[in-house]
């Protein structure tokens, strides 16, 4: 187990190099990143200045180089636009998707899965066509625009939701949580349905598919051979098998809402992550982008990580090989 | 004395979009405690459906549409769930082909025998352990603690199979049909298993009703045979006897087929032709297209003739006895 | 001439047939896609010419008579577009981007796919850790990243979509193509004469062909999506170029104001698009998913 775990340490730090040779050359190498700092018509004396201050009349690998160096110890640099070091302000807009991402996927989880097992058990019962219906519509609709459709219905419609921003919030460990409030709540409610909508219909399809497919595998058989019921089939030997796929799912869909949470952000005003890249790439705030982007691979390796261990534990005949 | 299983005119039939398929077609079949009735036939002859019917493990499109199945005099066919679920494991149980995946892969020995004892009578701890290491030891494994803290993959297939023995014996049923379950297992331990089968059923008492399609392991283990062919059966009768002399075509055929006795180079006997889709089958004898003999008489299906001494064959032309 | 004996395609197709709804949603993708083709014969006005738009026009609602003297079925947009017209060629954009885009990521990622299963070794290896890397990365940040580093235009979003979806393709036809090359068939195939290149093309490529077809299908329902979100964010395509993203995206906010169509009936279009197409790759999942048939 221990030599499996180091073996992935190592291919993470290997995939966290490669990556950030890649975001930067893609990102400082493309266009000109000196546009942004300076009024197109400053003068050639300053044009200089600022090159030579932010590097940029080195050589590329010198400035990758730099650019790792002060990495390692903790400086992404300062934004362009806002004028502050960046890991100030990721660290800043970071609770709040945090909040979003977890609610969003957490509830897509919880609710999406028994429906899925259902829909898997009894196929063609109504309950689970419907369920499918709705899965399917789930997950047809781009996000940006069920949130449009969530703002129109509660929030002007109907009056009971605002329409964006984020509640109060409480300083919990010298982080700003709103979860802890009644009007935190209140403003999370619409953009985490939003964004938990199309990952549910995911986790209904998937917890469907495996609850078919592990009904008609021989074991269950077996197991039905033997007497027990179907509440003990599903919940005794089935849940241990599907839960290993869905564990899988379940990470990579973290991964990926806090990508998407993006579009939502945008919408509801949520003064989080993705709103920042939004702004920072329409203003081409470089060292923005790129901070933005190593933090998101870091969590994806470190997500995945995760989820490989949990695989290790959840089926045994993975622990033994490597 | 009654007769432990007690088969008749069972007839299984799938409803499926392209047809009706008479998986089974009225099946007759009469086993005594502590017998061994060797069910034959090819892929497609419906053998494996019999022995799912008799357990009551048909899903749709499947169903039993007609026919009896007494288990020591109680009928099986029409019971309701639960009671079907309480039969099942206890009195009667089943053993697949393939034991790696019929047991449950992501779960341990000793998880998966606890929960078929439990499925029947509430054990505390100590007793489950108890009987689960009996049950390890009467099917000759080694070394029964070991086994228990096993998962399926850390076994070999031979005790993979004998552990699945060992949970259908649990609950001391009266029968157990076992379909094909040396099939996936090298011939030396193929060997093993039928004499342990063999022991085990001359002690226990218990019926086995043996599925398969090889006629060297009916020869060595079965007391009876059964032959069946496109969903009923052709032939039955005490197995020296049905082997030596037998009075279908089919039969024959079968044991023409088997290369063995001829001499080296000579050309492998066959059944010309091939099995006929269960769906749409034409009227009359369903070998009458394949058989040598085969004339006007064998448009009607024969019923099964009564040849004495407990031989019986589906055929107005039976072949000469001996 | 009994079932069996037709085709494997005509067998497919009434299969297909069977199911009504997939039929239906079938029906609804030839609908929607030969309107957009067909789409200046369908509306009264060019939104891309700017020329004709008529600001005092602007914001109507559905029913409107305008000043260019047709009823404007849909109403207006904030540019003094009729909607309805918009609608139209916003479907043939999605269209004409989603199906090219998800066309190049097939050929492309299923390319890559097969090659990196027949060079084998260290190449392979190479080729799928890169290919495993890229699908762990959400589609969506890659294509804004992309997006946003090409610049505006039909062509930089089409390019930003296939290097986000690529990467499906890429490990389907991976993983069909290792499991093909694994059968028996393969072995005998190699041992004749013929070169390896011609048993790839002729033997295993029509193999892999079911899986890539569906992730084909669901990608391109990805595609559009994905183009819809860039170009409400503002990425993508230009202003003058509205696809319904856009649209939707300026009519958000006049949707507080209760001038819900600019934003809704472009987002009902899209819907429905997707959806039908979400609809149709389900059953052919179905249907050639071997694990399903009994």
């Amino acid at each position: 187990m221990l030599g499996f775990l180091i073996q992935r340490v190592l291919q993470a730090a290997a995939v966290m190099v490669i990556i950030s040779v890649l975001v930067f050359v893609g990102v400082f190498a493309i266009g000109n990143p000196i546009d942004v700092l300076i009024a197109p018509d400053a003068t050639q004396d300053i044009r200089l200045d600022t090159i030579r201050r932010y590097g940029f009349d080195q050589p590329l690998w010198k400035q990758y180089l730099n650019f790792v160096t002060s990495l390692v110890q903790g400086n992404f640099g300062r934004s362009f636009v806002f004028n502050m070091p960046v890991l100030d302000l990721i660290l800043s807009r970071l609770p709040a998707t945090l909040e979003l991402t977890l609610a969003a996927v957490i509830g897509a989880t919880i609710v999406g899965v028994p429906l899925g097992m259902y829909a898997g058990y009894r196929p063609h019962a109504i309950t689970s066509r419907a369920i499918m219906g709705l899965s399917v519509i789930g997950f047809s609709v781009p996000t940006f625009w069920v949130g449009l459709l969530l703002i129109m219905g509660f929030a002007v419609e109907l009056g009971w939701l605002p329409a964006g921003g984020r509640g109060d919030t409480v300083a919990v460990l010298g982080v700003q949580w709103s979860v802890l409030t009644l009007s935190g709540w209140s403003h999370l409610v619409l953009p985490a349905l939003t964004l938990s909508l199309f990952r549910m219909a995911l986790m209904i399809r998937m917890a469907r598919a495996g609850m078919r497919e592990a009904m008609l595998s021989d074991y269950v058989r077996f197991a039905r051979a033997q007497g027990l019921s179907d509440t003990k089939v599903i919940f005794g030997h089935v849940l241990k098998n599907i839960s290993i796929p869905l564990v899988t799912v379940f990470g990579l869909e973290l991964a990926a809402t806090l990508a998407f949470a993006v579009v939502t952000e945008t919408i509801f005003s949520w003064p989080g992550l993705g709103k920042l890249i939004i702004d920072s790439i329409q203003s081409l705030d470089r060292p923005v982008m790129v901070a933005y982007l190593m933090l998101v691979a870091f969590l994806f390796i470190m997500i995945n990580f995760a989820v490989d261990v949990a695989y290790a534990a959840l089926d045994p005949r993975v622990r033994g090989r490597s | 004395m009654m007769a432990a299983l007690e088969v008749r005119g069972l007839k299984t039939h799938f409803f499926t979009r392209n047809g009706v398929v008479k998986a089974v077609d009225g099946v007759d079949l009469r086993i005594e405690p502590g017998r061994v009735l060797g069910l034959v036939g090819e892929s497609g002859s419906g053998k494996s459906v019999t022995g799912l019917s008799i357990l009551g493990l048909i899903d749709p499109p499947g169903r039993i549409v007609e026919g009896s199945v007494k288990l020591d005099g109680q009928e099986l066919v029409g019971l309701d769930r639960d009671a079907a679920r309480r039969v099942r494991g206890r009195k009667i149980a089943m053993i697949f082909q393939d034991p790696m995946m019929t047991l449950n892969p992501v779960l341990r020995v000793d998880t998966q025998m606890s929960m078929a004892l439990r499925a029947h009578e509430s054990l505390s701890k100590d007793s489950i352990r108890e009987r689960s290491l009996a049950a390890l030891g009467r099917v000759g494994l080694p070394a029964p603690e070991q086994c228990l803290t096993a998962y399926p993959h850390q076994l070999s297939g031979g005790m993979r199979q004998r552990v699945a023995i060992s949970i259908a014996l649990l609950h001391s049923p009266s029968v157990i049909v076992c379909d094909e379950p040396t099939t996936a297992l090298d011939v030396s331990i193929q060997g093993q298993i039928l004499q342990e089968m063999q022991r085990l059923g001359a002690e226990l008492g218990v019926a086995l009703v043996w599925i398969t399609h090889d006629l060297a392991v009916v020869s060595s283990l079965a007391h009876d045979i059964a032959v069946m062919y496109a969903g009923r059966i052709v032939e039955h009768g005490p197995t020296e006897d049905v082997l030596a002399h037998p009075r279908h075509h089919y039969t024959r055929g079968l044991l023409d087929s088997v290369p063995g006795e001829g001499t080296p180079g000579e050309k492998l006997a066959q059944i010309p032709g091939s099995i006929p889709a269960l769906i749409d089958l034409p009227p009359g004898c369903a070998f009458k297209a394949r058989c040598g003999r085969a004339d006007g008489a064998c448009e009607t299906m024969p019923e099964i003739a009564d040849l004495g001494q407990g031989r019986g064959a589906r055929c107005v032309h039976p072949l000469e006895a001996a | 001439m009994t079932r069996r004996d037709a085709s494997p395609f005509i067998r497919f197709c009434s299969e297909f047939a069977e199911n009504r709804l997939a039929l239906f949603a079938f029906s609804v993708v030839v609908i929607i896609v030969g309107a957009a083709i067909l789409a200046p014969l369908f509306t009264p006005q060019d939104p891309y010419d700017i020329g004709k738009l008529i600001l005092g026009d602007a914001r109507r609602p559905p029913g409107y008579v305008g000043r260019g003297g047709y009823v404007h079925l849909l109403g207006t947009d904030a540019q003094g577009r009729d909607l309805w017209s918009a609608i139209l060629y916003g479907l043939r954009i999605s269209v004409q981007i989603g199906l090219t885009a998800g066309a190049v990521a097939f050929v492309v990622g299923g390319a890559l796919g097969v090659v990196a299963a027949f060079a084998g070794g260290r190449i392979e290896a190479l080729i799928m850790r890169f290919v495993d890397l890229q699908l762990s990365f959400p589609t969506i940040l890659l294509a804004l990243v992309i997006s946003a580093i090409l610049g505006q235009g039909k062509w930089q979003l089409t390019v930003a979509l296939v290097a986000s979806q690529y990467a499906y393709f890429a490990r389907t036809a991976h993983g069909a193509a290792v499991a093909e090359r694994a059968k028996e068939y393969v072995e005998a195939a190699l041992s004749t004469p013929l070169s390896s290149g011609v048993v790839v093309f002729r033997h295993i490529l029509p193999n892999c062909m079911p899986p890539l077809i569906v992730v084909a299908t669901v990608q391109i329902a990805n595609a559009i999506s994905l183009e819809a979100t860039l170009s409400f964010l503002g990425l993508g395509l230009p202003v003058t170029h509205p696809s319904l993203g856009m649209l939707i995206a300026n009519g958000f906010q006049y949707m507080l104001s209760g001038r819900y169509w600019i934003s809704i009936y472009p987002g009902i279009a899209l819907i429905m698009l997707i959806l039908a197409i979400n609809l149709v790759s389900d059953q052919v999942r179905d249907q050639l998913n071997p694990r399903l048939q009994r």
